[in-house]
């Protein structure tokens, strides 16, 4: 039986994340309401705007099964958006806050890079890996602090010689401030279903 | 300055490019754009789940009634709206005008919309979008146009409609003809290809991509008309990738239960028991106009080429 992975369809670019789990013989599900996450194995929260999302999820009682899904150690990636939406801390959210799942035990700060204008596209190197990934960043947020039990997958040095963490993994979360799902970097999703096939396997 | 974008030498960094100016778009899809004129509503429309706002001085229901020349926003406007939400900020200049352009690229705006909502500023040329590294959405009424605007640059598309009337008829005429011809060049032989391209006036590169994806090659927005979360779900379920909302939010009895509503029914657009449900109790709509009572000058969508 293949994988059931949902990915988390309330806004934002979740179409692209169901095409590379396809690629890779999975069984994708866009998400919208909480009854549909029993039966799946992992799930994606993928890049779009945190506000949208952490509002929509609210407004349907999502945030709560989300949050459970988490604490229980099910596999979870988060890319952009996504990323916001599973840090324990963020920085740069509009005012008033906003919602966060947490349980990545890091401090985001929301739009580091700053506005489109400073979107941009790199190769970035991966901790273990030979050949550097493609790498879009869009109005990216990066990780400015970790816990004790993060690990940290790719850096980013910016020209002042400044460094941050742009792919994160705690145990059961991944966490990247880049998109996979459109440099087509089939890597990332792999590394994720990895995961998955971890965890349902124990 | 080249058409792929601008390299940062010292770290690898490639701004601009195409990709990433289309990845914003990508990353709006299923959201709701909001047109706002104030700091304060572009934090209404924050709260209720815009996944970005477009900076006004007028929304358009206002343009077709104050009349005279309509052109880019003052600056001032849309510093402040900036500065009031985290969301991406859209804004607007004249078709062809290109100085327009620079400027708000130079405010730091995330995407550019060059709108026939204002006066246009040139009858033959749109902007080489090209020439920028920030993003723009342009509006169409047919695949031709779409796609000649896609060859000039532009990394997002949305449908006219016509703006400021609260009417969806002309979005939905627009959506069914891109997305139709869409549909018809993806059966055509590569032969009838050309000449299919020939008849648009569209650069048969993008006609055969176009055909070869089943889709354009870049995100697709309605906009022009919409003014009830009955009318989004209406645009999302005809294959559409998102919606702009002008004039229909501001313009209505209860902005901030409305807005909150269209952001709901763009999410939940196939579930009928949902859109029920936030539909109900929004207050007066904005007032429509039928289209049949404005005269051909009047109609926006016209204007573009």
């Amino acid at each position: 039986m293949p994988l059931r992975i949902g990915v988390l369809a309330l806004q934002g670019a979740f179409r692209e994340h169901i095409q590379r789990l396809e690629a890779l013989g999975a069984a994708a599900v866009e998400v919208r309401r909480a009854d549909q996450l029993g039966k799946l194995d992992g799930l994606i929260i993928p890049g779009g705007e945190s506000t949208t999302m952490g509002l929509v999820a609210e407004r349907w009682g999502l945030v709560n099964p989300l949050r459970q899904w988490v604490s229980e150690g099910r596999p979870i990636w988060g890319t952009c958006a996504g990323l916001i939406l599973l840090a324990e801390r963020a920085t740069g959210q509009k005012r008033h806050g906003q919602t966060l799942l947490g349980g990545l035990d890091v401090l985001v700060n929301r739009n580091f890079f700053g506005s489109q204008r400073d979107s941009f596209e790199a190769e970035l190197q991966v901790a273990g890996w030979d050949a550097p990934s493609p790498a879009v960043f869009i109005r990216a947020p990066a990780v400015v602090e970790t816990g004790p039990g993060v690990e940290i997958l790719a850096e980013w040095t910016d020209p002042e010689g400044c460094s941050v963490q742009v792919a994160v993994r705690q145990g059961h979360i991944l966490g990247t401030a880049f998109h996979p799902e459109l440099s087509g970097d089939l890597r990332w999703h792999r590394l994720f279903l990895q995961m998955v096939e971890a965890g349902t396997s124990t | 300055m080249e058409k792929n974008g601008y390299i940062n030498s010292s770290n690898g960094a490639r701004t601009g490019t195409y990709t990433v100016k289309a990845g914003l778009a990508q990353m709006l899809k299923g959201g709701v754009i909001m047109d706002v004129v104030t700091p304060e509503q572009a934090r209404i429309a924050e709260e209720a789940g815009a996944c970005a706002v477009m900076a006004l001085e007028r929304v358009p229901a206002d343009i077709r009634k104050e009349g005279g020349v309509s052109r880019m926003s003052d600056p001032q406007v849309i510093r402040a709206i900036k500065e009031a939400v985290t969301i991406p900020v859209m804004a607007k200049a004249r078709i062809g005008h290109f100085v327009e352009a620079q400027i708000l690229e130079a405010l730091g705006i995330d995407y550019i919309d060059e709108s026939e909502v204002l006066t246009p500023a040139d009858e033959n040329n749109h902007i080489d979008k090209h020439n920028f590294t920030v993003p723009f959405v342009c509006g169409c009424r047919n695949l031709g146009e779409a796609l000649r605007r896609i060859a000039e640059g532009a990394a997002m598309i949305r449908t006219k409609g016509e703006a400021g009337t609260g009417n969806v008829v002309e979005a939905v005429r627009h959506a069914r003809s891109v997305l139709g011809e869409v549909r018809r060049i993806s059966t055509m032989s590569a032969d009838e290809r050309y000449a299919y391209a020939r008849d648009i006036q569209a650069p048969v590169e993008l006609v055969n991509e176009t055909a070869n994806l089943g889709r354009l090659p870049v995100v697709n927005f309605a906009a022009g008309g919409v003014a009830t979360p009955a009318d989004a779900a209406l645009m999302m379920q005809l294959g559409l990738d998102g919606v702009f909302v002008g004039s229909g939010i501001f313009k209505s009895g209860a902005p901030a239960k409305r807005a909150h509503a269209i952001v709901q029914a763009v999410t939940h657009f196939n579930d009928a028991e949902v859109l029920a449900e936030v539909s109900e109790d929004l207050g007066e709509p904005m007032v429509g106009i039928n289209l049949d009572t404005l005269s051909e000058p009047e109609k926006m969508a016209h204007r573009g080429w």
